[in-house]
Parts: C-alpha cells; sequence; structure tokens
C-alpha cells in the first residue's frame, strides 16, 4: 500500500547559525518502522524535523518519491507525510473527537463540505487507537496516556502512508509507552504506514524497530536491523558508555545493559572495566 | 469479538450537534446586535415609535423623528456596529494566532499606535476622511512589525511580544496624550475619543470606509479562517497539517491591523472591545467552529451595548470607551493572575 520513498541526502542543517546536521544521508525503508536513537544534541529531533519541513535545510534535500519536499505544495504533502510533534497544543476544552477531526485540513479545502470519507477516517483513527469512547471528553481531562493516543488518532485521521513521530513515549508511564508502541507497530501492520519515530530508550528502539538508526554528530553512524546496530561498540561509540548487549528473552531482541561505576557484580566478561580498575 | 459497526453514526453525530450548535450561536448573536439596535433606534432620551423609525430608515421624511433618528441615533449605532465587528474580529484573529488572550491589538499596542498616528495626522497635518485611515493602518503595521522585531529571538515567543508590546503601548499613549495637550483648540470630547474611543458625533459618511475596510480585510481573514485555526494546535502541527505557518501568519497581521486600524480611526481605540471579544466568543462556542464570525458580533454587541448604557443608563453621559474600558480591566487583571497560575491559552 505505502511505496513512498523518503530520501534525505546530504542534509545540512540547524538553527541560527548553529549547524546541527552535517550532511546527514538516510533512505527510510518503505513499510517499515524506523526509529532513530542518539544522545541529547545529537541532532535526531533536529533531523526529524527537517525530514518533515518544519526546517529549511541549508545544503542537501529531503526527497520525497524523487520530488524535495520543500518544492511540494504544503498541503499535497500533508496527505503523504504526517507528523507528530513533540508537544502539541490542545486549544482549551476540545473535545477528542474535534480533535481528531483536526486531522482531516489537508484534505480540505475553502469550499469543500465535511464529506462522509472525512467521517470515516475520524471513525477509523478513533477505533484504531480505542478512543472512540472517550470521543464526547474534553482532552484536558484525560490521562497522559490516552492523551498521546488522542494525538495520535489526529495524525491516523490524516491518513498519512509516511508518519513521523518525534519521542512519542516521552513523560509517559512505561504500561503506555508499551500500548503507544504496540499502537504504532499494528498501525505498520494493518495499514502498512511507514514509520518513522525518535525514541529516547534505546530497548524499546531495538524492540520496535525494523530498521535502527544511530545518529550522532549530526551524521548517521549506523544504521541496520537492531541486532546490527545495537552493540556494545555502538553504544559506546555512539554514548561513550560501557555496557553488555544480550538478548531479551521476551522479545529475542537485543538488550543493553549499561555498566556503571556502581553496583557491578563481577561474573564472566561482565564489568571487565570495572575489574580492571579496582585490581 | 464484533466490532460496532455504529461507531460511525457517533461519529456523524457528534458532529452534527457541534454544527448545530454553532449555527445556533450565531443566530442568537445576530439576533442579538438587531435587537440592540432596534432599540438604540426607538428609545433614548426620547421615544420612536417604531414605525416612525422604519418610515426614517427607508428614506420618508418625519417631523422630529428625521433628526433624532437619521441624523443622530442611526449615524451612531452603524458605526458602532461596524467598529464592533472589526474590534472583535481583528482581536480574535491576533488572540488565536499567538494563543494568547493577551495579545490582543489594543494590550500590544497596534491600537494605540493606529490612535496616535490618527491623532498626528488630525491635530498636526490637519488631514481629515479616509486618509486618516490609511495613516492609521500605516502606523499599525509598523507598530506590528515594531513588536514583532524588538520580541523576535529565536522566533516569537508569546509571553515576550506582549511584554513588548504592553511597552509600545504605554509609549504611543504618551504620545496620544501628549499631542492632545499641544493641541489647544481641541475640546474634552474630541480629546475623550482619541484617548477611550468614543462614537459622539458620528456621521453616516464615515461608515463607507469602514465598511470597505471590513469586508476587504475581514474577507481575507474569513478565507484563510481554517488555516488559522490550525495555529491553535501549535505551529508544528500546524505545519504538519500543511498550513504554511509564516504566509498564515504575515496575511493574518496584515488583515488584523487593517480592522483595527480603521475602526480606530473612526472611533478612536474604543477600549478592550477587541481584547474581550474573542474570550467572550470563545466561552459560548467552545469549539464548534471557527471563533472569527462569533467574536467579530460579540465586538458588534459589546460596542452597541456599551454605548447605549453610556448614553441612557448611566446617570450623566459617557464614551462608549469608559464602559468597555470597566467591563474590560477586570477582565483584564483576572486572566492575568488565572495565566500566572495555569499558564494560558484561547
Amino acid at each position: 500500500m505505502t511505496d513512498h520513498l523518503l530520501v534525505a541526502s546530504g542534509l545540512t542543517a540547524g538553527y541560527d547559525n548553529t549547524e546541527i546536521l552535517h550532511g546527514l544521508d538516510l533512505t527510510i525503508p518503505p513499510g517499515k518502522v524506523t526509529v532513530i536513537v542518539g544522545a541529547n544534541a545529537c541532532g535526531k529531533s533536529t533531523f526529524l524535523r527537517t525530514l518533515s519541513r518544519l526546517i529549511a535545510p541549508s545544503a542537501g534535500q529531503v526527497m520525497l518519491d524523487g520530488k524535495s519536499i520543500h518544492r511540494t505544495p504544503s498541503r499535497e504533502l500533508a496527505r503523504t507525510l504526517g507528523l507528530l510533534p513533540q508537544s502539541p497544543i490542545a486549544p482549551e476544552g476540545i473535545t477528542v473527537a474535534d480533535l481528531v477531526s483536526r486531522g482531516r485540513h489537508p484534505h480540505q479545502s475553502l469550499f469543500s463540505r465535511w464529506t462522509r470519507q472525512d467521517d470515516e477516517a475520524v471513525d477509523s483513527a478513533l477505533t484504531a487507537t480505542k478512543t472512540i469512547d472517550l470521543a464526547e471528553r474534553p482532552i484536558d481531562e484525560l490521562s497522559g496516556g490516552q492523551r498521546q493516543r488522542v494525538w495520535i488518532a489526529m495524525a491516523l485521521a490524516q491518513q498519512t502512508d509516511i508518519l513521523l513521530l518525534d519521542e512519542p513515549t516521552t513523560f509517559l508511564d512505561i504500561n503506555h509507552q508499551i500500548e503507544v508502541l504496540d499502537l504504532l507497530t499494528d498501525l505498520n501492520g494493518t495499514r502498512g504506514t511507514t514509520v518513522v519515530m525518535v525514541l529516547h530508550d534505546l530497548n524499546l528502539a531495538a524492540r520496535y524497530a525494523d530498521h535502527l538508526v544511530a545518529i550522532a554528530d549530526g551524521r548517521v553512524q549506523i544504521s541496520g536491523t537492531p541486532e546490527e546496530v545495537l552493540t556494545e561498540a555502538t553504544v559506546r561509540q555512539v554514548f561513550g558508555l560501557d555496557s553488555r548487549v544480550i538478548s531479551d528473552p521476551t522479545s529475542g531482541r537485543p538488550i543493553m545493559l549499561p555498566i556503571g561505576r556502581h553496583r557491578m557484580i563481577a561474573i564472566g566478561g561482565m564489568g571487565d572495566a570495572s575489574q580492571k580498575e579496582s585490581a | 469479538m464484533t466490532i460496532p459497526s455504529s461507531t460511525i453514526d457517533g461519529v456523524i453525530a457528534h458532529r452534527r450537534k457541534s454544527a448545530r450548535r454553532y449555527r445556533l450561536v450565531l443566530a442568537v448573536l445576530l439576533t442579538l446586535v438587531a435587537a440592540i439596535f432596534a432599540v438604540t433606534l426607538s428609545v433614548g432620551q426620547s421615544i420612536t415609535p417604531p414605525g416612525d423609525v422604519l418610515r426614517v430608515l427607508v428614506g420618508e421624511p418625519v417631523s422630529g423623528a428625521s433628526f433624532t433618528v437619521g441624523q443622530l441615533r442611526l449615524p451612531r449605532a452603524v458605526l458602532s456596529i461596524l467598529a464592533g465587528l472589526c474590534f472583535g474580529l481583528g482581536g480574535v484573529a491576533f488572540q488565536v494566532m499567538l494563543r494568547n488572550p493577551l495579545a490582543s491589538p489594543d494590550i500590544i499596542g497596534i491600537s494605540s499606535g493606529a490612535g496616535a498616528a490618527a491623532v498626528f495626522a488630525i491635530a498636526v497635518l490637519s488631514m481629515n476622511g479616509p486618509m486618516v485611515s490609511v495613516v492609521a493602518i500605516v502606523a499599525g503595521l509598523g507598530v506590528a512589525l515594531l513588536v514583532y522585531g524588538l520580541s523576535f529571538r529565536n522566533g516569537v515567543a508569546g509571553t515576550r511580544l506582549i511584554l513588548v508590546g504592553i511597552g509600545v503601548s504605554a509609549m504611543l499613549q504618551s504620545v496620544i496624550a501628549y499631542i492632545l495637550q499641544s493641541a489647544p483648540d481641541w475640546n474634552l470630547q474630541e480629546a475623550m475619543r482619541w484617548l477611550t474611543g468614543s462614537v459622539n458625533g458620528a456621521q453616516l459618511g464615515q461608515a463607507l470606509p469602514l465598511l470597505l475596510a471590513l469586508l476587504f480585510f475581514g474577507g481575507l481573514l474569513l478565507v484563510r479562517g481554517r488555516d488559522l485555526e490550525t495555529l491553535r494546535l501549535g505551529d508544528d502541527t500546524a505545519a504538519a497539517l500543511g498550513t504554511r505557518v509564516s504566509q498564515t501568519r504575515m496575511l493574518v497581521i496584515v488583515a488584523a491591523v487593517g480592522l483595527i486600524a480603521s475602526a480606530t480611526a473612526a472611533t478612536g481605540p474604543i477600549a478592550f472591545v477587541a481584547f474581550l471579544s474573542g474570550p467572550i466568543a470563545g466561552r459560548i462556542v467552545r469549539n464548534d467552529g471557527s471563533l472569527l464570525t462569533p467574536a467579530a458580533l460579540t465586538g458588534a454587541v459589546l460596542v452597541l451595548l456599551a454605548d447605549y448604557v453610556g448614553q441612557h443608563v448611566l446617570p450623566g453621559r459617557y464614551p462608549v470607551g469608559v464602559v468597555t474600558g470597566a467591563l474590560g480591566a477586570p477582565y483584564l487583571i483576572y486572566l492575568i493572575v488565572r495565566i500566572n497560575r495555569i499558564g494560558g491559552s484561547l
């Protein structure tokens, strides 16, 4: 269903005169879940914002199906490429259904009326995110997890084949983090939506990604399957942290266990660094 | 597991209910404007029977009523409605765009800029008529750019813009006061107009340029109304929904300043109408639809009603701005207290 190809090439961008991305290249695999990780201030958010044309690059470009997104009419682009920003703002007292229907904006024009298709899109977005029972409630009354599902519903109502999300799990309890990530995986499975998100938590990133991308110093350091990317070497290179990477018994995906200076036990190869220090 | 197929009916019902409520709000506000307009025309110091009022409106000479209704009450009421619509619409456009009720043109200096320019044009340059409006619009835009420029650092933050605007506004108020002081042949009534706004001495001739400004700038705003609505979700979300944020913002600034400055040139900066209309409309409309039209109508109701109260209900006669000022000030205080506590959005 989605074969839209989103490609960043030689992307250089930043704020004011501070350059944050230095010639970043990345191809987003269509129909897959891509997760971007990296240390604070490495440029992962800037990259996502440039990818979704919130920031204009000073060099390089983002191409959607071979056409620069900065030269595509804004509304047309918004029908293919959706974005959930890190901190969207809900107007005071707005109900869930009203907020979600705002997602139809790029499908409407000055004189077009609200159609059956718009209603169906809103309904299916509410149903998919299990927020249909909340439809009449004001969004300020909802819990953090519910609210995030509503924002995702709004992005779904936009019916884009590609959905970008900037840290969709921030500020959520762990159960709600899993709920949101499961929902996005469902979406990718059932609608074939290409999902690209920035995540903070390496282990959740490795668990939910088809394609994992590690960014450091404004460039892609490594990308590939979670097994290829989440290695002890990468963690050291990208985060400057010693770690053990083992296989997660619940998912079979790699899981990273950080090695600090304290609370380490010396078993097998674990905690090499601290052993040397104490010797 | 069965999936309820009726959920879409719920979605449709919700949307229809909210569209119905929105139409009801518009109808009620329109009726209110019409009713107050009718009362203003027929009940003043003396009571003119509705029949006589109608005869005057269609142009028949009626002894006594022709003057009171045709020359005094009608121009006053028409100008009140037009100015109210302009203030309400221009005010809410700024408040929605900057997501803050305090970001209203009469708080951030645009009204005082337009007012100062109008006073200068009339008292110092001896201009009159539409040229005054043009000077006021240009000055209003200049102040908007100045406030915008002064508060720009990595993009414009609402709070910084409001604080800068309040400062600029205070400065321009003193410019108005200075010009009024140094022009000796001004009477108190004229001075009051430029200090608080007034429709005293209104003439029908003032209505046409204001109507044209309303149609042009108001039309521009209504056409971009949906894009403006998306700005309420934050600039990032608006852009993600396909709104060209900076283009929309420029257009809204020009249109809203045009409305505010035109109305200010005609009636003076009627205190707090731009500031109050949006939030009042917001309380009534909730999120059932765009705030633009309801806020415009609320502005018209406010000016009509406040002028009537100032003329006939209060002991003595007060210009409309004194009444709206007395209404607006407590709300301003309430808003500042509340925003301090929870952080505000419209």
